[in-house]
């Protein structure tokens, strides 16, 4: 009799539970259509449409606009602005983790608060900032004109504007794990009698590579994209100052629809760019991995 | 090996920055900073005036010409970009680089026709069949008509047309600046997108098929019309026009510090060759030379125009009554609110 209503039970039990699950099953699979849905609307369908633009107008339009002269200077700029840039960004980034989660000092949360500056102001005042301050009637305007050199509607300005809106990537992916690591291995480095640069390149560094990594490559792909701020500074001179977003919406502008074929070529070959740095990624987290989970894992007792 | 790092770094950065040098310093080169629609027109002629530049001095020279918005691009040269020659929409954006001393301030009667080597009229283009029945002026405010035109306050382009539809109204019998006033106002109620620049409303209209009538330069609608084909559009000549008359100038503390003056004002000069007149008209600018006009008189229909000396005065007058911020133009946007 016991045994019956034990059964019983059991039966109940599981009948609920595979009830439970069944409905469970259809959310679940609901939930994946919906996101699957948005994603390929909102993100996979422009890509897309890129790509078909830029062949709408077949093989030799596409070659056309991608060999022409500008075109390359616009994609020499980028890459010279990025390669300055992020190098750039990378030691700010390195330099204000380390500050902020190894030592205490005031004004530490205002820092902490302005690295997120970039994110929060648009480009567009970013840029106009830089027009304000080292244009020829800025602050700074006087002096550079009397020392021959330009930074506005010049190549500085441009790196000026990408460093600005791309500051805050790498900061952003290290703090969070060189808090979580804490200071113990350093500490314990320094004891051993270690100096300040080798704790960085035999400590430091290399509990932290992936996620610097992800921090750069984030940093590159922002660097390469930036449209707004660039585009206040640039002066637009094709061939000079026009970084390749910049020459892609001049080429658009041209109106014909080999022109718009064409923006979009170059459009495509920006979204290439994206595409690489983001399989560089997924490159390292599948390689890594491992490695990256452990990094972490092993932060995690003294967090 | 993990030494390297820094050492890596300060020479990538030393290596940018020495490319980046590299790209400044460059053998004689001329910047032209003009406005939007030019675009065609002085690729052509960039590359004529470059061949026949080599051909006299023997010398190599590099001409670059931006396009924006004629304000906005007078803005950067104020701001600093170092352009040899500004090829703008309209005076006045010429005047405030002379108010800031960047060139002499009787500029403009340094170069025939008031330095102006090509100018252009006011039209209407419109979808084919012209199947809203747009004849004239007073068919763009007829309801349910939507007419494209850019923004005055950015846009040179818009500014003459601004002033066209002012000066065909107040021109009518009966006509004062009341009426004007009143008419400008409905029609810019009619505007459903308000492009940053004259190429942007032409794309407005003529790609993303958005409103019944374009108002635009007749260089603009004639090749829009000939790029786009005949079959989708008509070009529609009011009754009576402005003459758009864009300037160019040479801007004498740029080519003093570069040392170009010589070949800029070639430059200019050039645009008033025959050569660079039969350019200019082929992509759709009236030529000043007759002979050249008379050659390509079946391009260019007669029209009734005025001048904005006639009507208006000159362009400071003008900028500071309609344009200025607080000016009519802002007024009537307010009013339109």
């Amino acid at each position: 009799m016991e045994r019956g209503v034990l059964m019983a039970a059991v039966a109940a039990y599981a009948a609920n539970t595979a009830r439970r699950s069944r409905s469970g099953r259809w959310r679940h699979a609901l939930l994946i259509a919906l996101a699957l849905l948005c994603v390929g609307v909102l993100l996979v369908l422009p890509l897309l449409a890129v790509f078909a633009e830029a062949f709408a107008k077949g093989w030799a339009v596409f070659a056309a606009a991608v060999t022409d002269p500008d075109a390359l200077a616009a994609v020499r700029l980028t890459l010279t602005v990025a390669a300055i840039a992020v190098p750039a960004n990378t030691v700010f980034g390195l330099a204000a983790a380390w500050l902020l989660t190894h030592h205490q000092f005031r004004g530490k949360a205002l820092l902490g608060a302005l690295i997120d500056l970039p994110f929060s102001v648009s480009p567009v005042v970013a840029g106009l900032v830089c027009v304000l301050v080292y244009g020829v009637h800025g602050w700074f305007g006087g002096w550079l004109e009397a020392h021959g050199l330009r930074v506005i509607f010049a190549w500085p300005g441009l790196v000026l504007a990408t460093v600005f809106v791309a500051f805050p990537f790498v900061a952003r992916e290290l703090i969070p794990l060189m808090q979580a690591q804490g200071s113990d291995e350093e500490l314990a480095a320094r004891t051993l009698g270690a100096g300040g640069w080798q704790i960085f390149f035999r400590v430091t560094l290399p509990r932290i590579r992936w996620a610097l990594l992800y921090g750069v490559l984030l940093c590159t792909a922002r660097s390469m994209g930036e449209f707004g701020a660039v585009s206040v500074v640039s002066g637009h001179l094709p061939g000079l100052t026009n970084t390749l977003p910049l020459q892609v919406d001049q080429v658009y502008n041209g109106g014909s629809d080999t022109a718009i074929a064409s923006a979009f070529a170059l459009a495509s070959l920006l979204a290439c760019l994206g595409l690489v740095t983001l399989l560089a990624k997924r490159l390292m987290e599948w390689r890594h991995g491992g490695e990256l989970a452990h990094s972490l894992r092993r932060s995690e007792p003294s967090a | 090996m993990k030494r390297l790092g820094p050492t890596l770094l300060l020479a990538i950065a030393i290596g940018a920055l020495a490319f980046g040098s590299a790209v400044q310093a460059q053998d004689s080169r001329l910047l032209n900073v003009s406005f939007d629609p030019t675009r065609e027109l002085y690729k052509e002629a960039d590359a004529a005036f470059a061949t026949s530049w080599k051909r006299q001095t023997g010398k190599d020279l590099r001409i670059t010409t931006s396009n924006g918005g004629s304000g906005k691009q007078s803005r950067a040269v104020q701001d600093g970009l170092e352009a040899d020659v500004v090829t703008l929409a309209l005076a006045w954006d010429i005047d405030v680089l002379a108010d800031r001393g960047l060139l002499a301030r009787d500029w403009q009667s340094r170069l025939p026709e008031h330095s102006t080597p090509y100018t252009s009229t006011v039209v209407f283009l419109v979808r084919k069949g012209n199947p809203k029945g747009i004849r004239d002026w007073p068919d763009l405010v007829r309801d349910g008509v939507q007419v494209i035109t850019p923004n005055p306050k950015t846009s040179g382009g818009a500014r003459w047309n601004f002033l066209a539809a002012w000066g065909w109204a107040q021109r009518q019998p009966g006509g004062n600046a009341d009426k004007a006033r009143a008419y400008v106002a409905q029609l810019y109620k009619h505007v459903p997108v308000l492009d940053t620049g004259a190429r942007g409303a032409t794309n407005t209209f003529v790609q993303r098929g958005i409103g019944d009538v374009l108002i635009a330069w007749e260089s603009e609608a004639l090749q829009a019309r000939q790029e786009l084909g005949a079959d989708k559009f008509d070009v529609v000549v009011p009754s009576l026009t402005i003459l758009a008359e864009p300037p160019v100038a040479v801007v004498d503390k740029v080519v003093d510090k570069h040392g170009t003056r010589a070949a800029a004002e070639a430059y200019l000069k050039f645009l008033y060759s025959p050569e660079g007149q039969a350019l200019v008209a082929k992509h759709y600018y009236r030529p000043r030379d007759t002979s050249v006009a008379a050659k390509y008189a079946t391009i260019f229909p007669p029209v009734k125009t005025f001048t904005l000396a006639e009507q208006f005065g000159d362009w400071r007058k003008a900028q500071a009554t309609y344009f200025a911020d607080g000016g009519i133009y802002d007024q009537i946007s307010e009013a339109g609110r």
